[in-house]
């Protein structure tokens, strides 16, 4: 399925914030609205880890990584986002307060594999490092590419949370690893 | 009993007296004996780190990592509104207009300051470099790092935003900033280590107020830095979970 961009000012950006708190109030993460997408785009069904699912819009459009910045996030031990810097914002296209008690997995891409992610969970889980190339997935359905590393956060000997820490990747690798990723997901498929 | 402090060996020259000056200001302030000793590189202060010779250190993000993990540092204040930011330069005839046009056999002049090498080799990613692919030239100043890009012996250089812009300008019209890091999130830090931790409170309880009386601003003016904001336990833990993100 595709569409293109709408406009709608039928509903005040205030009630729009009201309930984007309600469903999160609610634990529910909501659908990729088309008003919020630009350019032409394609409709999947991501279902999450945690059994969860959402209806996600993508296009082809990349927004290429800032020289010199770091995207740093953390999160608490169930992957629910608890601070955010402000390249992760500007990369992200979603604001603070819509990003802030969501799951990660709000950025989750399509073209990535799952296999990937259960990767990293078992890692950083175990309390080591876990470094990769990842597609993200932003409000607008376009995408933005890094290289991640995500450690846990150990308090007095306990993980309390991880902190995310994505940077500009070398192009070569970068396609490398998308190569590998479309190979995995039809397998996945 | 004599407590020893030093300083992250990549402070600016310009600024040595300045820190015997705090020293005195700090005796005086907690009415202990401080010695304050400098050292000339990296390796020789990780040296009495590790021999646990050292009480007090303004350190870079790096060691601070090592500090408060492995030695039970603590955190008291970050200067404020010094941020430990990364350029790397290019001669400014080269033709190299961004990163990702550096080519594998770059050869690359730095310094030893661990925390602008790490950044700076993070914003080379991009060109699909690394140590491996790199002609490494370390030097043992950013007035090196410069001149070897003048002379024409490097192709590229990694600074501290700080002493890159602190060059004449004469020196800085030779060169073109290719790239500079816009962290944010990563600081020097003054730490105490465990033998000064009952006297945390009270240190940094004086850092954080040396703005209010005319010999704090004078100590500080002799430092360059406009203050010292309190660092909590989390945002220094904050900042080493970062470290080890991208190390």
């Amino acid at each position: 399925m595709s569409g293109t961009r709408k406009h709608t000012n039928s509903i005040q950006p205030e009630i729009q914030a009201a309930q984007w708190r309600l469903r999160r109030f609610q634990g529910i993460m909501e659908d990729m609205r088309p008003e919020d997408v630009v350019g032409e785009y394609r409709e999947y069904e991501l279902t999450y880890y945690d059994g969860t699912s959402r209806k996600v819009l993508v296009t082809d459009i990349e927004t290429p990584y800032p020289d010199g910045k770091l995207i740093v996030s953390r999160t608490n031990t169930a992957g629910v986002i608890t601070h955010v810097n402000q390249a992760f914002v500007d990369m992200s296209g979603y604001t603070r307060e819509e990003l802030i008690g969501q799951p990660h997995y709000i950025l989750r891409h399509p073209d990535m594999p799952r296999a990937a992610f259960k990767d990293l969970w078992d890692t950083v889980q175990s309390g080591k490092k876990w470094e990769g190339y990842v597609k993200n997935l932003r409000k607008d359905g376009g995408y933005y590419l890094v290289f991640a590393s995500v450690v846990p956060n150990v308090r007095d000997g306990k993980i309390v949370g991880y902190t995310s820490v994505r940077r500009k990747p070398s192009r070569q690798k970068m396609e490398a690893a998308l190569r590998l990723y479309a190979r995995m997901r039809e397998k996945e498929a | 009993m004599t407590y020893q402090m030093t300083v992250s060996p990549d402070f600016s020259p310009r600024h040595i007296a300045g820190w015997y000056i705090f020293n005195t200001w700090l005796q005086k302030t907690l009415g202990e004996d401080i010695h304050l000793e400098l050292y000339q590189d990296f390796e020789s202060q990780r040296k009495s780190i590790r021999e646990d010779k050292i009480d007090l250190i303004y350190a870079n993000p790096f060691d601070a990592s090592m500090l408060i993990r492995e030695k039970g540092f603590i955190a008291l204040a970050r200067p404020l509104g010094k941020e430990d930011e990364v350029v790397i330069a290019v001669p400014a005839n080269s033709p190299v207009n961004k990163v990702e046009e550096l080519q594998s056999g770059l050869r690359l002049a730095f310094t030893d300051d661990p925390n602008v090498h790490l950044v700076g080799m993070i914003m080379l990613e991009p060109a699909n470099l690394s140590s491996e692919n790199i002609r490494l030239q370390m030097v043992d100043s950013y007035a090196v790092v410069a001149k070897q890009l003048l002379r024409g012996e490097a192709d590229a250089g990694i600074f501290l935003k700080e002493a890159f812009y602190g060059l004449s300008s004469l020196t800085r019209r030779e060169m073109r900033p290719l790239v500079e890091s816009q962290i944010s999130d990563i600081f020097h830090a003054f730490l105490v280590g465990p033998r000064l931790a009952d006297k945390k409170d009270a240190i940094q309880d004086a850092l954080v107020r040396m703005t209010e009386t005319p010999g704090g601003r004078s100590v500080l003016e002799a430092l360059g830095i406009a203050g010292w904001a309190n660092v909590s336990r989390e945002d220094a833990e904050f900042m080493v979970d970062l470290m080890d993100a991208i190390r």
